[in-house]
């Protein structure tokens, strides 16, 4: 867990400090300086261009980050809600009509309709978001329902119901706390998803345009260069790698961390 | 034979067998007793080997002049399943679903002794007509969920005496079940033993259920066996304290008052409730019930599982419409859901049979205990109420700052009981409430449910499957049979002399243990 929050936290710190400072300007070509290896100027070597691959990293953690995370709201916050009512209404025709809802994005291949998007609308970053959170919110409804059924049938919601509380209420108070080790699990792996999903769009180049960074471009980019200088590559590989395997770790760490049960076990 | 010598297993440091000397006579039957966590079923495991990887074990478990601790992996498996056989409390999941009751019962035949498909499945059915699932009702192309409990627990006996065992164990395999499929199950296990000669360790809470079956019994209370001895002897002579205690509370009933005979509190008339059945059938679970509960009085509802009364409480609870009929709560119309007015609502609270389901694991026991509250909006002391009801259950204030998961089934159920008393209803349904508990400490629940009674004036609805138990606490018994009130009495007359051929089923079928072995 530890871990997890170590590497999340510094491609996170890498996208904050982005905002206020990079080694180098990546606007400022330097063709004479292309593709060099790492070294004390360049820690992480420059691109074609002669940009510093330090400082685009930086950049497009941001781009992926936020991409991610905007997505992983989008999702959570329209298909928890929705998941926790087809369980309230389990059975009946809300239960039937958004799963059936679910089942109908489901059916698409959720990459390509997101290619779809963005080359309707245009591709942005701001698409790529959208296009990327439609395809969580079935995902999380889902979980939420398939969490939140078995927990219906327990004794202590029927003393809750006895106690004359509503279905919003039992949700909000006894379902939503108990199915939330599971929906941070999905959300950690949504978020790894998505960062991938931004690295696949930008990587057909419907992410985020030019001249913004974001780590799927910079690997598009690098692709013809790899014989030539691998670290190109290999250095926004290994940030999409380290970040996903960091959030997943820390995922699991939170869901442990935050049932009373286990505290005291340990 | 099996011999068990000096047998001690410690896990993670914590001794949980020490010194266990058990001798297991072909013929015969061994009643291991003692209650939750006393060891019972890791002596069971124990023998089948089947500890965990971290556990040390010391003493020996002979089987023929072999020490089965010291055996291999592989040369255990060959053991299992057919020298010693085994069959768990819970029916519903010790069969594969997916499997029919025929393959389930052959696969054994076949991992032990490669015989071919036909011929194992032609010894399963020979076992299966053994233990009471005879040819044409029971084929073997059954599944599971075709059975009922006890003729799922009936598979699982075939399974386990497919191999004709030395030794069968069988670990509360009847607690799940009604009092008249315990009362057959029994009776087949007790005739296995007679016809085909193999020893049966008889794991079980209920000293009734062994007095009526076990040649000896062994008392184990943590990780020790305190008295050993044949049944009836060990019975009447009740050496040990602790067999003593175990033996008292048993059969213990709370001194009740003269039951107050006040105006009716609950009155039910002619409820009825239907479900529809998947085929597009009509199953009436509450068929025309008509009762009455007086203020201040205890009654109980008895019968066997589908026989309605789950649904009739639902009902009363106001969770679930009724289809036609009404239930009254002092005069006023109880309805479900929202419809039922928060003040009436209030008047009445539920504590449940699972210990260990009726609590939000997420809560602090404060805040489960104040959730009725949210019918009477929350007093301004209400933390003081949480304590104060928690130390009139037997916990301490303090406790309200505990999760549920520190607490035993015993505590548990004292924290319902608080949570159903903090508002101070004037009707508490007891859903099997004290099912789950082990004698000593049902016995102290019904003490505190008998002295709340007197000091707060409650009605209790105590329902059971159990009449043994509704018996010690209540005033009136109703019987309940396929959605109807069959019998209606004082406590004592239903069970003692019982008019309707359905409870005098019941009582019959009541494990018990004789008379004159307790004077």
């Amino acid at each position: 867990m530890i871990l997890g929050a170590a590497l999340a936290g510094l491609a996170l710190i890498a996208a904050v400090l982005s905002f206020a400072w990079t080694p180098h300007d990546i606007t400022q070509l330097a063709i004479a300086d292309r593709l060099q290896p790492p070294s004390a100027a360049h820690p992480f070597g420059t691109d074609h261009f002669g940009r510093d691959i330090l400082s685009m990293v930086m950049l497009g953690a941001r781009v992926s980050i936020a991409v991610a995370l905007v997505a992983v709201g989008i999702g959570a916050g329209v298909g928890v809600p929705l998941g926790l009512l087809a369980a309230a209404h389990r059975g009946g025709w809300l239960d039937d009509l958004v799963m059936r809802g679910n089942d109908l994005i489901f059916a698409f291949p959720s990459l390509v309709i997101a290619i779809l998007i963005t080359a309707v609308f245009g591709p942005s970053a701001l698409n790529a978001i959208i296009a990327i959170g439609i395809f969580n919110i079935p995902v999380f409804a889902r979980v939420t329902r398939g969490g939140a059924l078995p927990i219906w049938t327990l004794d202590y919601i029927r003393a809750a119901e006895v106690s004359g509380k509503g279905t919003a209420l039992i949700s909000l108070q006894h379902i939503l706390p108990n199915i939330a080790n599971l929906l941070i699990v999905q959300g950690t792996i949504q978020f790894s998803l998505g960062i991938l999903a931004e690295a696949a769009l930008s990587y057909v180049g419907l992410g985020a345009q030019p001249p913004t960074p974001s780590w799927g471009r910079m690997l598009a980019e690098a692709q013809t260069m790899v014989t030539l200088a691998p670290h190109v590559a290999i250095i926004p590989g290994l940030c999409i790698v380290l970040t996903v395997l960091g959030l997943n770790l820390l995922g699991d760490g939170l869901r442990d961390a935050l049932d009373p049960r286990l505290k005291v076990a340990r | 034979m099996i011999d068990l010598r000096d047998l001690s297993v410690t896990i993670r440091g914590t001794q949980v067998l020490r010194d266990v000397d058990l001798r297991l006579h072909p013929g015969s039957i061994t009643g291991l007793v003692g209650e939750s966590g006393s060891g019972k079923s890791m002596t069971a495991l124990a023998i089948m080997g089947l500890l965990p990887h971290r556990a040390q074990i010391g003493g020996q478990v002979m089987l023929d002049g072999q020490n089965l601790l010291t055996m291999s992996e592989p040369a255990l498996c060959k053991i299992r399943g057919r020298r010693i056989g085994m069959i768990f409390q819970e029916p519903m999941t010790a069969l594969n679903p997916l499997m029919t009751i025929g393959d389930q019962v052959a696969e054994v035949l076949r991992i032990h002794h490669g015989m071919d498909r036909t011929a194992a499945l032609a010894r399963a059915r020979e076992r299966l007509d053994r233990v009471g699932l005879p040819d044409p009702r029971f084929p073997l192309t059954l599944y599971p969920h075709e059975l009922s409990g006890g003729q799922r627990q009936r598979v699982a006996i075939a399974l386990a005496i497919a191999e004709r065992p030395d030794l069968l164990i069988a670990d509360e395999p009847t607690t799940a079940l009604d009092v008249t499929t315990q009362a057959q199950i029994l009776d087949l296990l007790a005739g296995l033993v007679r016809e085909e000669g193999m020893a049966l360790l008889l794991i079980t809470h209920d000293l009734a259920v062994v007095a009526g079956l076990a040649d000896r019994v062994a008392v184990m209370k943590a990780g020790e066996i305190v008295e050993e001895g044949p049944t009836e002897t060990l019975f009447r002579t009740r050496s040990h304290p602790y067999t003593h205690q175990l033996f008292a509370a048993s059969r213990h009933a709370p001194s009740r008052h003269a039951p107050a005979t006040g105006s009716p509190l609950l009155r039910i008339r002619d409820a009825v409730r239907e479900y529809r059945l998947p085929g597009g059938d009509r199953l009436r679970a509450v068929d025309g019930v008509s009762l009455t509960i007086g203020r201040g009085e205890s009654v109980g509802l008895v019968g066997e599982s589908g026989c309605g009364k789950s649904t009739l409480t639902r009902a009363i609870l106001g969770l679930d419409p009724l289809q036609g009929g009404t239930i009254a709560l002092d005069g006023r119309q109880v309805m479900a859901g929202r419809r039922m007015p928060r003040d009436l609502r209030a008047r009445m609270q539920v504590v449940f049979q699972d210990p260990f389901g009726s609590f939000d694991p997420r809560w602090r026991v404060a805040r489960l205990v104040a959730e009725p509250f949210h019918l009477t909006d929350r007093p301004a002391g209400w933390r003081d109420r949480v304590g104060a009801a928690l130390s009139e259950v037997g916990l301490h204030p303090d406790d309200a700052d505990r999760y549920i998961h520190e607490f035993s089934g015993g505590q548990r159920q004292r924290i319902a009981i608080a949570r159903a008393l903090i508002i101070r209803p004037d009707l508490i349904v007891l859903d099997e409430a004290v099912s789950a508990l082990d004698v000593r400490v049902r016995a102290q629940v019904l003490d505190l449910l008998a002295g709340l009674r007197r000091s707060h004036g409650l009605s209790y609805l105590f329902i059971s499957h159990d009449l043994s138990v509704v018996r010690g606490i209540t005033d009136r018994v109703l019987v309940m049979q396929k959605g109807r009130i069959v019998e209606d009495g004082a406590a004592e007359q239903v069970i003692d002399t019982p008019s309707a051929p359905y409870t005098r089923r019941l009582v019959a079928a009541m494990p018990r243990i004789p008379t004159d072995w307790v004077a």
